[in-house]
């Protein structure tokens, strides 16, 4: 059985899958930096990755019951994301591939969560929403490559939720984080407060809803949980406003959801309700895979390295700001 | 008769006291809260006009308003003959067709000098009439403002239109486009809103997280 193995390192998660080519995942284990001072410092997060690579990488092959020398290619996230994490994970990958002698293949992270979407929902050629810390995208298939229907003007949907999280004073634990504490208190919010709503053709701006929301929040005048509800009520409105005008421009039959911030349930509720009103499928892509995830660039590994696509060593830097347009994906077509 | 349905309003080809008009309703969504469908759908009901008549004083065709009616987020406007610029622009050639980019160029930019942001420039907006005229239409989303970033930003909207639809003539359409624009804004106030949409197109990613 021929198998790959992908690495992610893009932010704080340092992760690692093991997929058999016919689309299995063996392994999927994950090592995750916590700040203790807020945000990802992203030399911080790179230390943390170099010292779990021996730890991951073992818990993945005794997950996947299987040796090293069983790996018949080695794929890593080539970007975009954070160069410090970036660098780490390439740097175990290209070790990796040149010790067990196996081809390399550098893998766009964004179009990574696509795949394993596709995959584990069964969805075969949707209108994407990828929200997460790090980005917010929608994105769907034309013509050869993944193309931009919309996406933000500055700050991502997760890191808007965040920043308001920890203005807030809350601070993330084991497996709960902020976003989901913001989730729940939202939840038990009644009253509506009026936040900027800032939708610009298909694409989206969040900070000054992020600005007013957090004036409001010291000003101390409304409760958390009403601010909190307000907040993901105008935000989760804009992402699906956007999402609605990409399903009725591109005529797709599937809408997919995924990335960290997939998991909460008034997003999904929102995305659900303009699935149905165009007929579509509506896929939520469940948590293990909507995280960033090691068994994604292992998967799309497989599909690339099917199609030809390889990189030597010497020419695997990785990619800060690759964006998914610039990507051929030759296994669509 | 229902004309188009798009995500955020359905255009209906009506017969009004005689005359051929549009009607654009825009229908309550679903998934939005009553309280914020209301404030937004009332919102653009009622911006939506007023930047289409700032846009014909500054000598850019639209549509001319006949009634709003803001409760129902109804508006009631002239409809324009002729083709969506997206579905002709292929069927073009490649003069003809930089000809009518340089000509939405232009247009773009005499609507920025007059501090109107369109908010939404797709070439499904834009139709190109039997005598030659491009009608701008769907303001919606419009605003107004003389801000680098708004400048930026519409022409982000209009570059990545030829990307993601048009990307079989991105190289002499999106530059066409460029060209006109820079013959009405100037090459200096066009040359910072390049700048603009570079660093646009560099955002948004993966910001820079406070750092400690």
């Amino acid at each position: 059985m021929s198998c790959c193995l992908g690495i992610e390192s893009t932010a704080d998660d340092f992760s690692v899958g093991i997929l058999s080519f016919d689309g299995e995942v063996l392994a999927n284990v994950t090592s995750t930096y916590i700040s203790e001072s807020g945000g990802i410092h992203p030399r911080e997060a790179a230390q943390h990755h170099a010292k779990n690579v021996g730890i991951v990488l073992r818990e993945a092959f005794r997950e996947a019951g299987m040796r090293p020398g069983d790996i018949a290619v080695v794929a890593f996230s080539q970007g975009p994301g954070m160069g410090p994490c970036l660098r780490t994970g390439a740097t175990a990958a290209r070790a990796l591939a040149s010790y067990l002698d196996v081809p390399l293949v550098g893998v766009n992270h964004l179009i990574a969560h696509i795949e394993i979407g596709k995959l584990t929902t069964g969805a075969k050629d949707p209108v994407t929403l990828f929200v997460s810390g790090g980005n917010t995208l929608v994105s769907a298939f034309d013509a050869g490559r993944y193309r931009i229907f919309g996406e933000t003007l500055d700050i991502a949907i997760g890191n808007c939720i965040d920043v308001f999280a920890r203005e807030a004073g809350l601070r993330p634990k084991e497996r709960m984080p902020v976003a989901a504490m913001v989730e729940a208190l939202a939840s038990r919010g009644r009253i509506l407060i009026p936040l900027p709503y800032t939708v610009k053709g298909m694409d989206l701006s969040f900070s000054g809803l992020l600005t007013a929301a957090t004036d409001l929040l010291h000003e101390g005048r409304h409760p958390l949980e009403d601010l909190c509800y307000s907040l993901q009520e105008g935000v989760f409105s804009m992402l699906t406003e956007v999402t609605e005008r990409a399903l009725a421009h591109t005529e797709k039959t599937e809408v997919l959801l995924t990335g960290g911030v997939a998991a909460n349930a008034r997003l999904q509720s929102m995305l659900k309700i303009i699935a149905e009103e165009h007929e579509a499928r509506f896929c939520v892509v469940s948590k293990q895979f909507a995280m960033d995830n090691g068994a994604m660039i292992a998967w799309t590994g497989i599909l690339a390295y099917q199609h030809g696509l390889k990189v030597p060593i010497e020419k695997s830097f990785i990619k800060l700001k690759w964006r998914v347009n610039e990507v051929d994906v030759p296994w669509m077509d | 008769m229902l004309m188009k349905k798009g995500a955020e309003a359905r255009l209906f080809l009506e017969e009004w006291h005689g005359r051929k008009v549009i009607m654009k309703k825009r229908l309550p969504k679903k998934y939005r809260l009553p309280q914020l469908d209301e404030r937004i759908r009332s919102y653009r009901t009622l911006h939506e006009p007023q930047l289409m008549h700032q846009s014909k004083e500054a000598g850019v065709p639209t549509p001319t308003i006949f009634l709003v009616d803001v409760k129902e987020a109804n508006i009631v406007m002239e409809f324009i003959e002729g083709e969506q610029v997206k579905k002709i622009l292929h069927t073009l050639t490649t003069e003809e067709r930089r000809k009518l980019c340089n000509h939405i160029g232009v247009s773009i930019g005499t609507l920025h000098n007059h501090g109107i942001i369109h908010g939404d420039l797709t070439t499904s907006n834009m139709i190109l009439t039997p005598h030659e005229k491009i009608v701008f239409v769907d303001f919606g989303l419009g605003e107004f403002s003389t801000e680098l970033e708004a400048r930026g930003v519409d022409l982000h909207l209009m570059k990545r239109v030829f990307q993601s639809t048009h990307y079989d003539c991105v190289e002499d359409g999106f530059e066409a486009v460029w060209t006109g624009y820079a013959e009405a804004v100037g090459e200096e106030s066009a040359g910072d809103v390049s700048k603009k949409i570079v660093e646009i197109e560099e955002r948004g990613r993966y910001i820079r997280r406070e750092e400690t």
